[in-house]
């Protein structure tokens, strides 16, 4: 028999982007940034129990310039997972598949995780300025 | 002729040789972090400060102990089951993909269990 190419699923390269498809890998992305940060988590509640001196040194790392430029793109990254989540539990309830409200809830995503960010530090800075 | 019924020969062969045990599990540990998430969040928000004394002051509260070990036995659970799919999609050659698949689970063990004993320790207060 001969070998014919067979059909292949669109790659990356010459998928049209568009929103569907974007917040499915932005949805990946971010849940193995967050996946990352699981490892911050437990080195917090490690350093809780290592003591005093142990704690201030790691508060030092996470207040740090750069800590906190991670800990707002990890904020980002979780409020947007948060909402995306959701966004696939209401899809695997039989919700949402329209046109119009898979385009909706997909914006709704992104720019309710950046205001929810945006929200949350300038809650975080109001209140707790050191 | 085979005795077996056509149930019985095909079950495992799927490229997924599980079913939807992964996928549901998946999304009921999802629907559990929705919960846990926002407690953490809001908790962490409404503290005064994020000094030594007053997180474990929070967490040696009863209730915060608790779910602050169920968030990271969830947490741990939810990114294993992701990640390791993001692995067995991306890692191909099969020696690299059980090594990585093996890798992380330690990882997640080590991670988890470590996260949860420091937190109960603290929920104990020692």
């Amino acid at each position: 028999m001969p070998i014919r190419a067979r059909p292949m699923s669109p790659h990356l390269q010459i998928y049209r982007w568009q929103i569907g498809n974007s917040l499915s890998i932005l949805h990946r992305l971010t849940g193995v940034a967050l996946a990352l940060g699981l490892i911050v988590l437990c080195s917090w509640c490690v350093a809780l129990a290592s003591g005093e001196r142990a704690y201030a040194a790691a508060m030092r790392l996470y207040e740090s310039p750069l800590g906190i430029a991670v800990m707002i793109a990890w904020t980002f990254a979780f409020m947007f997972h948060f909402l995306n989540g959701l966004r696939h539990l209401f899809w695997d309830v039989g919700f949402g598949f329209e046109r119009l409200q898979r385009h909706a809830s997909g914006w709704f995503a992104v720019l309710g995780a950046v205001a929810l960010t945006a929200g949350a530090w300038m809650f975080i800075w109001a209140s707790h300025r050191p | 002729m085979s005795l077996r019924s056509p149930l019985g020969r095909v079950l495992g062969l799927g490229s997924a040789k599980e079913g939807t045990g992964h996928w549901w599990s998946q999304r009921v540990s999802a629907v559990a972090l929705v919960p846990l998430t926002l407690w953490f969040m809001f908790s962490l928000l409404a503290l005064p400060a994020l000094d030594y004394d007053t997180v474990r002051t929070w967490l040696s509260f009863p209730l915060s102990g608790f779910l602050a070990v169920l968030l990271i036995a969830v947490l741990t659970y939810h990114a294993y089951l992701g990640t390791d799919v993001v692995i067995e999609d991306y890692v191909h050659s099969a020696g690299a993909k059980l090594f990585s698949l093996l890798l992380l689970r330690f990882l997640y063990v080590l991670v988890g269990g470590a996260g949860m004993f420091a937190t109960l320790r603290v929920a104990f207060g020692s």
